[in-house]
């Protein structure tokens, strides 16, 4: 999420920037990291629970290399 | 200063989750290890069933988890009459079709899309359907016609098309509303009789925006494991895993995988356009069948921007059965048969001479094993 | 022939493309020669070993961030006479031009295959003019034919490809259709991606004055790297697999293909090398590579095996997937 102009606003995917509408997700804001779908935001992405996700993951794969070792 | 360090700092876990190879091979074998007996799970959303065959999961895990694809693709389940109906559209003088690229290549009984406009019918394919608004915007002595196509991931940005059409003055702009819902579909699924599926993969888009509640029925009425999930090779083993882990308990949950995106409350405001502009009815399904109060209609209040009334078109007529020709895609939809179980797969069905749209949709499951699975 | 009408499936270097050749050219044209399928044909001459080939331009836009119609007809000329190991010589080009085209448009696309021209050392020595009338052509299409001498005595062909041979290629493939594709201005993004239109003749003369035993070489144009891979692993007889973790990509080009669901494997390059190597000239072969701009990231990808035919994908998660050849059109008129 780049910039925003009303309801409108820029979005950059790996470098590849395009317009979308975040009339479906009012309050966001420009750094934000949001899911696009069909030229709209439709959520944004929660750091707190992606960092959550990966150190549950991360423990998982740690368990798996316990019972080997 | 602080917000873009936060911002990298997502991106980077972000990254991690979707191209850690230690991590997919990690998890793979974690998820081995937690399964004493083979399981048979579904996975209902094409995306899903795309990610789970190209990240080679699904050969990963062959003998020991089943995983069978799901109704989860819009334009596989949409049913014959609906697809004659787009065609008769692009066949009116003075009127654009335009839609999302996939239901280019779908046979309708007769014909398709794609054969429509290399006869010369003026059909557009968009990203988005704000692009089709646009076009309408620049171009107003024609009729444009968005084709609604989709599940509650695709619907509220169609309708919020509309009421941007309808505040803009966009007077020659309509859409052909086919928009269906999962929870219904998945009802009839886990009610099936001839179904015997021990867990859900359930969708991580669709789920952003209708939240986790409408699948609680799934755990309190037929006590199935559900978890929902997001679609990087990661999410998916560690929904697997918490899938296991629930047979194992033998304590079905319904469960969030994919929470950096998905909440229990979803999208509210996408939920109030869908409510605000829309009601619900009782919808046929390809190989599924009728299924009630499974599908979006407008409301009159918004009839000057629906397709159906502003050319009048005739109802639907549907067949019952639509199998005449060989083609199971009904039954591939409903997870009874995978893919390569239909005869005519990979023989006289192929994505370049489709029979059905499992195989020329990009979230069929037909074009998914005819890809990544043979 | 099953199809009763020429489709835009046809064209875009999958199985339909394969059947049209198969069935229709080959029946009526076939000889030796032609049905070798190669980029460039080698004919007999007591002049010397010649190698000669013919290509059609037909890119929609004409114009696109790193090329245009006008380059990319040289340089896709040039690199079918390269990889067959040629030193390309001469060009010859016909153009077909839409009454009520800009001159101005005309001079910049001429201009462009001027500077090409110049910058390989090749002559055109002979072209042709025709002009349509409107609305029955876009703007501009160009044919070329390419000569190129042989001025060694190696054959670069699939027959040579062994079991244990390396598969390279010469930096981030798919820029020249994604950016091709973006130019089109359907889907309103904005970027910096680039066509990768080059000349690919130096890499291939660096490789074959550093004695490197190389044994076949494409540019994977259209139908992408898959598509090549699997025509050379068909041709050969073998299977061929390569590595999700080492096949190049750059960042926006694989986040273009995820947004419009197009597979990357399948995305044209204009001006990138396939080379397929003996297992221990390897790592020569890179450092050659990598010595060159063109070739600064240069990578080995995947390597020959007896197994399972065709081309197969090592995934992440460490299993094993095919990767097919393309069906109809991924997307039409990209070179």
């Amino acid at each position: 999420m780049i910039e925003i102009n009303g309801a409108m606003g820029k979005v950059d995917y790996q470098g590849v920037k395009r317009e979308a509408s975040f009339l479906m997700l009012p309050g966001v804001k420009a750094g934000d990291y949001v899911i696009l779908h069909a030229g709209f935001a439709i959520k944004k992405l929660s750091e707190a629970d992606a960092k959550e996700t990966l150190r549950l993951i991360q423990e998982m794969v740690r368990v798996e290399k316990g019972l080997d070792g | 200063m602080r917000k873009g360090l936060m911002a990298e700092e997502l991106g980077k876990i972000l990254k991690r989750l979707d191209g850690d190879a230690d991590l997919i091979r990690g998890l793979s074998a974690e998820l081995c290890a937690r399964i004493k007996e083979p399981l048979t799970l579904m996975e209902v959303c094409g995306t899903h069933t795309h990610a789970i065959s190209e990240t080679g999961i699904r050969r990963a895990l062959a003998g020991k988890v089943r995983l069978l694809s799901g109704p989860g693709c819009p334009v596989c389940v949409t049913s014959d009459a609906e697809i004659d109906r787009f065609i008769q559209l692009s066949q009116m003088p003075d009127v654009a079709v335009t839609t999302f690229g996939d239901m280019l290549y779908v046979p309708g009984t007769r014909s398709s899309l794609a054969e429509q406009r290399d006869a010369g019918a003026d059909i557009r394919i968009v990203y988005s359907p704000l692009d089709a608004l646009g076009m309408a915007e620049k171009e107003p002595r024609k009729e444009f016609c968005f084709l609604g196509v989709g599940f509650e991931t695709t619907s509220p940005t169609v309708l919020a098309t509309v009421a941007e059409a309808k505040r803009r003055g966009i007077g020659n702009f309509s859409i052909c509303a086919a928009f269906k819902l999962i929870p219904p579909a998945l009802r009839m699924i886990a009610a099936h009789p001839d179904l015997a599926i021990q867990g859900f993969i359930l969708p991580g888009h669709v789920s952003a925006v209708i939240g986790s509640e409408p699948y609680r029925f799934l755990v309190d009425e037929f006590k199935r494991p559900c978890v929902i999930t997001g679609f990087e090779g990661t999410d998916i083993l560690q929904a697997l895993v918490m899938i296991a882990d629930q047979i194992k308990d033998d304590e079905p949950r319904l469960e969030i995988q994919y929470t950096r995106v998905v909440t229990k409350e979803g999208n509210k405001a996408a939920l109030k356009i869908m409510e605000g502009m829309c009601d619900v009815k009782d919808s046929m399904w390809r190989g599924l069948g009728t299924i009630p109060e499974s599908e979006l209609k407008l409301k009159e209040a918004w009839k000057d921007f629906d397709a159906e009334h502003k050319f009048s078109l005739p109802p639907l007529e549907h067949r019952e059965r639509f199998d005449t020709n060989g083609c199971r895609c009904g039954d591939v939809l409903l997870g009874k048969i995978i893919p390569p179980d239909c005869p005519l797969f990979a023989k006289a069905c192929t994505p370049s001479n489709p029979i059905g749209p499992c195989m020329v949709s990009s979230e069929g499951a037909c074009a998914a094993y005819y890809k990544y699975e043979r | 022939m099953k199809d009763k009408v020429i489709g835009l499936a046809h064209g875009s270097g999958g199985r339909k493309t394969a059947r049209l050749i198969r069935e229709l050219f080959l029946a009526y044209l076939g000889n030796p020669i032609l049905e070798r399928l190669e980029d460039a044909a080698e004919f007999p001459s007591d002049r010397g070993r010649i190698a000669l080939t013919t290509d059609s331009h037909v890119v929609y836009p004409l114009f696109f961030p790193g090329g245009n119609i006008g380059k990319l007809a040289v340089c896709g000329t040039l690199n079918d006479l390269a990889v067959k190991g040629a030193r390309p010589r001469f060009m010859t080009a016909g153009f077909v031009l839409r009454a009520g085209m800009s001159m101005d448009v005309l001079e910049r696309i001429v201009r462009s295959m001027g500077e090409e021209l110049n910058k390989a050392g090749v002559q055109l020595i002979a072209g042709d003019t025709k002009v349509i009338e409107k609305g029955k052509v876009d703007d501009c299409y160009i044919t070329t034919t390419g000569f190129g001498a042989l001025e060694h005595s190696k054959t670069f062909a699939p027959e040579r490809i062994e079991e244990g041979d390396v598969i390279l290629v010469s930096g981030n493939i798919g820029n020249h259709e994604t950016a091709v594709l973006l130019a089109r201005g359907d889907f309103g993004f904005e970027h910096k991606i680039e066509s990768d239109i080059a000349n690919v003749w130096p890499l291939v003369e660096r490789l074959i004055e550093a004695g490197v035993d190389v044994k076949a070489m494409r540019d994977p144009t259209r139908g992408g790297l898959a598509t090549t891979l699997n025509e050379l692993a068909s041709a050969a007889g073998l299977g061929m697999i390569i590595k999700e973790a080492d096949v190049p990509f750059s960042l926006p080009v694989k986040g273009t293909a995820e947004l419009l669901g197009l597979d990357p494997y399948y995305l044209a390059s204009e001006g990138r090398l396939i080379a397929i190597v003996a297992k221990d000239h390897a790592e020569r072969a890179l450092e050659v590579l990598k010595a060159e701009p063109l070739g600064k990231n240069a990578k080995a990808i995947g390597e020959v095996r007896d197994g399972p035919e065709g081309l197969w994908l090592e995934t992440l998660l460490g299993s094993e997937r095919p990767l097919l050849v393309l069906e109809g059109e991924q997307l039409p008129r990209i070179c």
